[in-house]
């Protein structure tokens, strides 16, 4: 099998590579947003914990 | 039996550790099982009898369901197990599934209507299986919303519970729906009793790709109840040693 072949999907490209496509960039996304969700949590508890030291 | 164990990890300080030593054994297992499925999947699976090269969107597009399903139901008996017990643990569970869950039930549909196009020439029919998926976003996309209404986390926490247990009776709709109505969407693949109705060279990359999605999630879980742990004992004082490093 030869790559054009393989691209062309027996004429559904149009339908089989989006679908991918669609699929990986959901995954990618979502372990960016759950990585950036516990990162932000994390340095905003830092935040209070340092403001809350320097209080008492 | 002894439950210290499970006692020990519904503790935040120690789940909040456990999860961060957990999440890169679900995640790189995910990887390699979603690299082998894609491989299987596109390359070495045969091409349909009907469907041709068509059919490969199955690769995504049933795992993702399957996803949009085992999702809210790990939402639903979390929200159960918090609204019993009142454990706190459990309506954070609750809380971190919806978005993914509300992702994977947006990709069954959109690569369901990249898949009906072709071989059903259209982009979507309000039949049973579709809507009552659409329904699943809807229910997923209504507790996110929920939750962000009310400030008072355990009134959040409550409310989004019990709108998740009324929404359960949603789950046996969707998965019965080809069954119970005429609809244009294909019976089930892999049936539960009996042989799959489909050759092992098609099978087994899906199955792969479903536990590599499964393991996914697991891994997502675990980080976004970090997040989830680190917000809602914002003031407790293990903070301090357990955020350190």
């Amino acid at each position: 099998m030869n790559w054009t072949e393989f691209l062309a999907m027996g004429g559904y490209a149009a339908f089989v590579w989006p679908s991918f496509g669609l699929t990986l960039v959901v995954l990618i996304q979502n372990i960016r947003a759950a990585r950036r969700l516990h990162a932000t949590a994390r340095e905003e508890a830092l935040r209070r914990l340092d403001a809350g030291r320097t209080q008492s | 039996m002894n439950w210290t164990w499970f006692h020990k990890l519904a503790s935040p300080p120690h789940f909040y550790r456990i999860a961060g030593r957990l999440a890169p054994w679900f995640g790189w297992p995910a990887f390699l099982l979603i690299v082998v499925g894609l491989y299987g999947g596109l390359v070495l699976a045969p091409a349909d009898y009907q469907q041709g090269d068509g059919f490969r969107i199955l690769y995504v597009h049933a795992p993702s369901a399957w996803m949009s399903m085992f999702i809210y139901s790990t939402l639903a008996i979390a929200a159960g197990i918090g609204l019993v017990w009142r454990i706190k643990l459990a309506h954070a569970v609750a809380a971190a599934s919806a978005p993914v869950g509300a992702w994977f039930a947006f990709l069954a549909l959109a690569t369901g209507s990249l898949w009906g196009k072709p071989m059903w020439g259209t982009w979507w029919v309000w039949d049973a299986r579709l809507t009552s998926e659409l329904i699943l976003l809807f229910l997923y996309m209504g507790l996110i919303a929920l939750r962000a209404s009310i400030d008072e986390r355990e009134r959040a926490d409550r409310a989004c519970a019990v709108l998740a247990l009324v929404g359960v009776v949603n789950l046996p709709i969707i998965h019965y729906s080809v069954y119970w109505w005429n609809t244009l969407h294909q019976g089930s693949t892999i049936t539960k009793i009996g042989k799959p109705s489909i050759t092992s060279d098609m099978l087994w990359p899906l199955l792969v790709m479903m536990v590599g999605f499964t393991l996914y999630f697991a891994a997502i879980l675990m980080t976004r109840l970090r997040a989830e742990v680190i917000r809602r004992e914002r003031d407790a004082s293990w903070l301090r040693e357990g955020l350190a490093r």
